[in-house]
């Protein structure tokens, strides 16, 4: 019996571009890019009939004209005659120290948080769960505002730190006295003291100068780099890179010998002397602040924003930061820890050279997402008037110009750079500790 | 040799008691709180942190006041009660203006519409969440967007009705094309079609109902909406639409086609790299560039679609790692068995990646409920913010900090704490696995 079937056509019908799996995703792509245009240029045209229905033009021609407003807090060169363009750098500028502090006081809260957390004793690591539980369940913005609140409302006026002689008659104390007599907590701010540097001059001479003093500063014309910090720079990488060879040569008498010479106060000799000598040589000291008039002077001021901005967000990742922490620690079994005790390592050494290696990559990411998290808050400045990215670029620049595109569309670009970078570096970090599978 | 053995014990001793130090509190507070030095000295602080806490604490908290009309007031009971110098919590601004943190500027006479939409939720909710019960109560869920909207902003109860009716048009077309055409064309078709019916006849549709039988209540303004209402409504709509979204995202991610791969990377970047705030920026500074000339709409339905794309490109990036966290194997199982991709997704993979990312999705779901107070920042009365400073320029009430941050604090941490034990509840419920 014989059984014919017809062989499949081979011509092309208009359905197989769906039906069929060679055609389908390159019709699918085709059409999926046909709309993505079409919404695009939808965009872009409702975007031109608005401008121009609003009489405006897109252009960022505003950010070299003239800001024409005061920044309270500049760690650059900054006068309301500079541009717009210099207001956003200081902005920036001002969102990486928030984001940065942050970050450092976050991981520090986090690591030790998480470390008791785990311990044994019963008492602490409720309470730590109490911290991690309390700060994860309420909005960020609420800690921000509660921080700024209470350090604007019941700190000190300044003037309540006047001694009067009537008052030294008396015996009688101001009604606030200065942190271990060099920090002053007011409702304006906290004064701390400032270093300056005096080669040469007598040191009153030195303190009359309001820049730094010591080695100066040279002009890179966007901004100006002090040389006493490069100084400083150029020795501490000095002294690390003498501590690696110290560390290579051990390596290399412990191979040769089986004795790890001892090395730890070499290495603190090395890290400490050449900075110390050279800040001496330099004349560091520090200029405490003072009352005078009606307010401190002297010293640095750090603004009650920066400090309620920064101490919440880094309280508040924080406790993020701590289970992390200690799930990368719970994620390493037991056997670990055991074979190494098998092998004869100490247990320093066994956490340097055994747990610690295999909890970081699993610590890591997160918590570089926790840094990332972090630094896209800090643009909750705005709560308390910090002037960072978006209080200068996207608040004052923005209402001023009336450039809303143009200053938002900059702003996205920027925060986008940041987080890209430290995504990258998420990465690259991954791609280094990754398994390597044979 | 037998009879050598002078005595063999046939019963066991009856076991001693263990020395003083080794039994009950003592052992306990030695194993956990005194068992080195270090671990001593930990406790000791411990103790010195919660008696100095409580030593400021509760005296504040004793002498709380709840009837009073202002802070002075306040001040002045605690000042005749417990003496010169004593402070206390002054809860009498959470009696006055409790209602302006739940609800902020909703009329008061019609609180009971808010009331019965959350209980609606819950009601809608729960066949989703809990798969005992029967499936006939899909339905509540599936009307609960109409229901609730209208519960909520009032006005002619056809407008959400001729809304809804767009998905019956986008089914009919759907079921009566299908059979000929397959599902791809008749589903854009339908698509189409119900976009159609919701650009073209939904306003003349609605008027010409409420004409017919005017069936309406009371409209509210958005403006009026505030404080965990706020929240809710943001949360719960941002979420709900984003999960869909998000698995599409997610989806799209892992593609083999590289130009959708491209976009929905791009997407899902771009919204993870930027701040919620500058969206919320967007929301309300940009989008009238970017929308078609005298297009106006809400400000809260502006914040919502941006809060939806924020978190779903959040959950995207959850969902990809559940689905990356699926063993190979089930994807070519899937493909063993004939199904086609999106019989495969939805019978095999969906299920097990979505159990796999539920902890993530619950706290996205959580960040976003706490994210909500970022509205304050585009004018909106969200609980934290906006309702707080509300209450602190009112004069009867200012000065006041400890106890508007308190109390809104108190009701996040509840709705937060809980959402995250119920997720802990549902992975150990979920794991049918024994690894």
């Amino acid at each position: 019996m014989a059984f014919v079937q017809d062989a499949p056509k081979d011509s092309f019908r208009l359905s197989m571009l769906i039906y069929d799996t060679r055609y389908r995703s390159l019709t699918i792509q085709v059409v999926v890019l046909i709309l993505f245009m079409l919404f695009l240029s939808w965009l872009l045209n409702n975007t031109i009939q608005n401008l121009a229905a609003k009489d405006r033009t897109f252009d960022f021609g505003f950010l070299l004209s003239r800001a024409g407003y005061d920044i309270n807090q500049r760690l650059v060169e900054y006068t309301n005659d500079s541009t717009h363009a210099r207001a956003a750098f200081i902005g920036l500028l001002n969102t990486l120290l928030s984001a940065v502090v942050g970050c450092i006081l976050a991981t520090i809260i986090g690591v030790v948080v998480g470390v008791l957390r785990l311990s044994n004793n019963w008492l602490v690591s409720r309470l730590m769960t109490v911290y991690v539980e309390m700060f994860r369940n309420v909005p960020v913005l609420l800690w921000i505002l509660l921080a700024a609140t209470i350090l604007s409302e019941t700190t000190p006026n300044p003037r309540d730190f006047r001694v009067t002689p009537e008052m030294q008659a008396a015996g009688e104390a101001p009604k606030a006295t200065m942190l271990f007599g060099i920090i002053a907590v007011t409702n304006r701010g906290t004064d701390i003291p400032e270093p300056k540097f005096c080669v040469g001059k007598p040191r009153e001479e030195c303190d009359a100068d309001p820049n730094e003093g010591g080695l100066g500063i040279i002009d890179l014309g966007i901004f100006k780099v002090s040389l006493n910090l490069l100084a400083l720079l150029v020795v501490f990488g000095g002294s690390i890179f003498a501590t690696r060879r110290l560390k290579r040569q051990a390596d290399a008498t412990q191979d040769a010998t089986g004795v790890r010479p001892v090395t730890w106060w070499k290495n603190l000799l090395i890290l400490v002397l050449p900075s110390a000598a050279l800040l001496w040589a330099l004349g560091l000291h520090f200029v405490v602040p003072e009352l005078k008039g009606f307010n401190f002077a002297g010293g640095i001021t750090v603004l009650h924003s920066f400090t309620a901005l920064t101490l919440a967000l880094a309280l508040y990742t924080a406790a993020f930061i701590a289970e992390i922490v200690r799930a990368g620690i719970m994620a390493i079994s037991r056997g670990q820890s055991e074979a190494a005790a098998a092998l004869g390592l100490r247990p320093a050494r066994t956490m340097r050279l055994v747990i610690l290696p295999q909890a970081l990559r699993v610590i890591i990411p997160p918590l570089i997402s926790q840094y990332l998290n972090l630094t896209k808050n800090t643009s909750l400045a705005i709560a308390v008037s910090y002037m960072d990215l978006r209080g200068t670029l996207g608040g004052i620049t923005l209402n001023q110009t009336g450039k809303e595109l143009e200053c938002m569309l900059l702003m996205m670009g920027i925060y986008l750079t940041i987080s890209l970078i430290i995504s990258s570096c998420m990465n690259i970090f991954n791609r280094a500790v990754r398994l390597k599978e044979r | 040799m037998q009879e050598q053995l002078v005595f063999v014990r046939n019963q066991m001793l009856p076991p001693e008691a263990p020395p003083p130090g080794q039994k009950g509190i003592a052992r306990w507070m030695r194993e956990n709180l005194f068992s080195g030095p270090m671990n001593s000295a930990l406790t000791l602080l411990g103790l010195l942190a919660v008696v100095w806490l409580a030593l400021h604490v509760l005296p504040w908290l004793m002498h709380s006041v709840w009837n009073a009309n202002s802070l002075n007031e306040c001040r002045q009971i605690i000042q005749d009660r417990w003496g010169e110098g004593a402070t206390g919590a002054c809860w009498a601004m959470v009696r006055e203006r409790w209602h302006q943190y739940l609800y902020g500027f909703y009329p008061q006479d019609m609180y009971w519409r808010p009331n019965l939409a959350l209980l609606l939720l819950f009601a809608a909710l729960a066949p989703v969440l809990f798969s005992s019960l029967p499936r006939k109560m899909l339905w509540i869920t599936a009307l609960y967007p109409a229901t609730g909207f209208w519960l909520l902003w009032g006005g002619t109860i056809w407008a959400p009705v001729v809304a809804m009716m767009g998905f019956v048009v986008l089914w009919l077309v759907f079921t009566v094309l299908q059979p000929r055409l397959g599902v791809p064309v008749s589903a854009g078709i339908g698509v189409v079609a119900a976009a159609v019916w919701w650009m073209v006849l939904q306003a003349p549709m609605t008027d010409a109902l409420q004409s017919l039988a005017p069936l309406r209540i009371r409209a509210v303004d958005s403006r009026d909406f505030g404080g965990f209402l706020l929240s809710f409504v943001i949360g719960v709509t941002a979420i709900s639409a984003s999960l869909p979204m998000g698995i599409l995202l997610a989806l799209g991610r892992k593609s083999d086609m590289l130009l959708v791969r491209t976009l929905s990377v791009g997407f899902i970047e771009f919204i993870r790299g930027v701040p919620l705030i500058t969206l919320l920026f967007t929301a309300s500074l940009l989008l009238q560039y970017f929308l078609p000339p005298e297009t106006n709409f809400d400000i809260i339905l502006r914040v919502i679609i941006l809060v939806t794309f924020f978190a779903a490109a959040y959950i995207a990036e959850v969902i990809r790692g559940g689905l990356a966290a699926l063993p190979r194997g089930q994807y070519e199982a899937a493909d063993a068995l004939g199904l086609d991709y999106w019989q495969a997704q939805r019978l095999i993979i969906m299920p097990q990646a979505l159990k796999i990312s539920i902890p993530g999705i619950v706290s996205s779901f959580i960040g976003l409920f706490k994210d909500t107070t970022l509205v304050a920042f585009v004018g909106l009365n969200d609980p934290l913010k906006g309702i707080t400073q509300i209450v602190r320029a009112d004069i009867n009430w200012k000065g006041i900090y400890w106890e508007p941050y308190i109390f809104a604090g108190a009701l996040f941490f509840l709705i937060c704490f809980g959402m995250s034990r119920y997720s802990m509840w549902l992975e150990r419920k979920l794991k049918t696995d024994h690894r």
